[in-house]
């Protein structure tokens, strides 16, 4: 009977990850702003670049919306191109 | 049939579109000059055929980087529907106008519109809508 247990090396994990989910399609926002830089900042890392879908959860088609809106906040200098320690 | 099609391709349709400038002016620019080009603009959307819908003048605000060596800017949104054959014309006195910095025209959709109307009215019902 021993033979057929099976023996993990390393704990299973019990719990689940908690699912990423997109931000705009959940709460309904149809348009991204690019005058609100409060909300773009929660978009970008501490340099100034976007960060990516797989951490922002984003569904695709508003990740364009979003990239858009960051692209036009950094012409109008709302937002910087670089930065370091931004937020 | 082909008098037809040329009669559609004649008709002089000017489809109003919904836009937003914003524009940044340099900081040296007193009010008085400020609200003169406010107005100056304005007149020349109405000239050819558009109409101001919101002007929002946020006024001095630092710039994120240097612009002309300059650290601050001042900044005026303007929503205004006209022709697309406006933005060119627009475009061709902001590059001349040795007060702007930087200016820029959006094309709003109709997500756009509505949530600047509703930023306008102030509040957000938009989630109340929802639920009920």
């Amino acid at each position: 009977m021993a033979k057929n247990e099976i023996k993990y090396l390393t704990a299973i994990k019990q719990e689940k990850p908690k699912k990423k989910f997109c931000r705009f399609k959940k709460y309904g926002i149809k348009y991204v702003d690019y005058k609100d830089t409060e909300f773009l900042k929660k978009f970008v890392n501490e340099q100034g670049k976007m960060l990516p879908r797989r951490l922002s959860g984003n569904s695709l088609k508003y990740q364009r919306k979003v990239a858009d809106a960051v692209k036009k906040a950094r012409q109008m200098s709302l937002l910087p191109y670089v930065t370091d320690l931004f937020k | 049939m082909s008098t037809g099609k040329n009669q559609l391709f004649n008709q002089k349709i000017q489809v109003m579109n919904n836009y937003e400038l914003m524009v940044i002016f340099t900081p040296v620019l007193s009010e008085e000059d400020f609200k003169s080009a406010q107005k100056k603009y304005q007149d020349l959307i109405k000239e050819n055929g558009g109409d101001t819908v919101a002007s929002n003048p946020w006024g001095l605000k630092s710039l994120a980087y240097p612009i002309d060596k300059k650290t601050t800017g001042i900044y005026w949104i303007l929503e205004f529907t006209g022709p697309a054959t406006i933005n060119e014309k627009l475009k061709i006195q902001f590059l001349r106008d040795e007060q702007i910095m930087r200016h820029m025209i959006t094309r709003l959709d109709k997500y756009a519109v509505e949530y600047n109307h509703i930023k306008r009215n102030g509040g957000f019902p938009v989630h109340k809508a929802v639920e009920a």
